[in-house]
């Protein structure tokens, strides 16, 4: 059952936002409980604990620094976390438990494998500038999941179609406008076949008259019954699309809950406060 | 003595054998020595880069070596040092119909070795040119960090590693020079043999920096046309910002200098 959050308010936002999740969960997507990151001395994860259902979609908020990158970039491994438990598809993400229940970081190719499952979208793209668009999806199938090289290219030139830039396949990065790239980098993503998808602020970078092309894309994934953790400042697509609305500030979640709780009845005066400033 | 023109004509036209033949030997050392220290250079990169400290630690000490002595000391160490000592005598060596002397193999490793060093610490500085955030794509997609390195990381840097290489294939073609000292016959002790008997020293030696500067400037028009095709190939990483900057930017430390092809991309 999803519910967030460690305060004892957000604890009932989490659970009423149950209602409104998929009833067919089976395993969570994502189960992390009292999650702890440091960078030096500044506590950037603070006890957070999250739960996120299979196909539900998620979209966290709050100002920048508050930790959504951080949590994000933990939820496949990209960081590491310092304390805490992180399950993802039900299993440990990056490290290994031992026979005493300790954690210890799992290995390389372990840590690799489980990221196949797990789609990340990033905020300024990071395309293989080398590659064509559809050389940059072929890539990871081609190497990783070891799929012959045509069948691989066909594939990229569906995913190509399906976020609609099917003429631009041999473009390079270069050519390509802020929301293609985006677009191209979510198709990239797709060509693994994740059973998650991440999205670290995907249209912070792009030029205004380029947001909408992104997130139509998003809300068709969205639509097609994707798992999605989103962090965003869209507060139209949180609203629109979102099963549950999550608020994090200095590093913690502070309340949780349907999109229409969260953002127009908030509890918090710090999301209040939060929803004031980028609303207006 | 006076600037013996017709002297200076025949030789710059009609050169001994000698010359030619050092010439020759001075292109395919360098080319060799050169193909040589690419791969040392890539490896000993690698290895600083591992997170294993024991081969950060030889790749370290390696490179604070050789570039902390003089290629010439280097030389006469490898060859007649080594022989000296009964370490290992090069030997003349056969395959097929080519013989290669042991003088040549020496100098060969000699210039390989030393190139290495130099070549690492360009490798290096084009690594981390290469946005971390490209190999965070990568590994994201499930690469291990050998394949991100292999099939995003390297091919991006090499694409910055070409000017500095051409750079140092230049300064390789001079530096064969060196190599006189163990005995090597390559144009530059073909010329003072050639001096020895005749000593118009001026003209002689002005011949032999002429035949250098053909061969240092035949190859700056084949690094432009490398450069070129590298830009044609869609790819105007190379292009847009300057060599010191692509290199150098973003300071000393390896931490990444922050010019990843987005960002280049961005700055336009």
């Amino acid at each position: 059952m999803p519910s967030a959050g460690k305060t004892p308010d957000a604890g009932v936002e989490g659970t009423q936002a149950a209602a409104g999740a998929p009833e067919e969960t089976g395993t969570l997507a994502v189960e992390a409980t009292g999650i702890h990151k440091w960078f030096g001395t500044a506590h950037v994860l603070d006890d957070v604990s999250l739960k996120v259902a299979s196909g539900e979609v998620v979209v966290l908020i709050g100002p920048s620094g508050s930790g959504k990158t951080t949590l994000l970039r933990c939820l496949n491994h990209l960081e590491r976390i310092d304390r805490g438990r992180l399950l993802i598809n039900g299993h440990l993400i990056g490290y290994r438990e031992n026979a005493r229940g300790e954690l210890r970081e799992d290995n390389e190719a372990e840590i690799a494998r489980q990221r196949r499952e797990i789609g990340f979208v990033f905020q300024h793209f990071n395309l293989f500038p080398h590659l064509t668009a559809e050389q940059n999806i072929a890539l990871a199938p081609v190497r990783v999941r070891k799929v012959p090289r045509a069948q691989a290219l066909d594939e990229a030139r569906r995913l190509l179609a399906r976020v609609g830039l099917d003429d631009k396949r041999g473009s390079y990065p270069s050519q390509l406008s802020g929301g293609q790239r985006q677009r191209v980098a979510i198709a990239r993503a797709l060509a693994m076949r994740p059973r998650l998808m991440l999205f670290d602020e995907p249209t912070s970078a792009l030029d205004p008259e380029m947001v909408g092309e992104v997130l139509a894309v998003m809300r068709e994934l969205a639509s097609d019954g994707m798992t999605m953790v989103v962090a965003s400042h869209e507060m139209g697509f949180a609203r629109g699309v979102a099963d549950r609305v999550v608020m994090m500030d200095a590093g913690q979640i502070i309340e949780a809950g349907p999109p229409a709780q969260v953002l127009d009845s908030p509890a918090h005066e710090r999301t209040q406060a939060f929803l004031s400033k980028v609303l207006h | 003595m006076t600037f013996d023109w017709s002297f200076f004509a025949h030789l710059l036209f009609h050169p001994p054998g000698s010359f030619v033949q050092g010439a020759i030997r001075t292109i395919y050392l360098a080319v060799i020595a050169q193909a040589l220290g690419v791969a040392l250079g890539l490896l000993l990169a690698l290895w600083r880069r591992s997170r294993l400290l024991p081969l950060r630690v030889l790749a370290g000490g390696y490179i604070w070596l050789v570039r902390g002595t003089p290629l010439l000391v280097q030389a006469v160490i490898i060859y007649d040092g080594s022989s000296a000592l009964g370490l290992y005598s090069f030997g003349t060596l056969s395959v097929g119909p080519v013989s290669v002397p042991g003088v040549v193999q020496a100098g060969i490793v000699t210039l390989a070795l030393n190139e290495g060093a130099y070549m690492a610490e360009i490798m290096r500085a084009a690594i981390n040119s290469v946005d971390k955030g490209q190999a965070e794509a990568a590994e994201s997609l499930g690469m291990r960090r050998r394949q991100a390195m292999r099939h995003v990381v390297l091919p991006q840097a090499m694409r910055v590693v070409i000017p500095p290489l051409g750079n140092e294939f230049n300064n390789m073609l001079k530096v064969t020079s060196l190599l006189s000292v163990i005995g090597l016959q390559e144009l530059f002790l073909a010329a003072q043999d050639y001096n020895s008997a005749t000593f118009r020293t001026f003209e002689i030696f002005l011949v032999t920096a002429i035949y250098y500067i053909v061969m240092t400037t035949a190859w700056s028009l084949v690094q432009a046309a490398i450069e070129r095709r590298l830009q044609a190939r869609g790819g105007d990483l190379v292009a847009t910002v300057p060599l010191r900057q692509r290199l150098f930017s973003g300071g000393t430390s390896g931490a990444g200098p922050a010019i990843g092809a987005e960002q280049l991309r961005g700055a336009r």
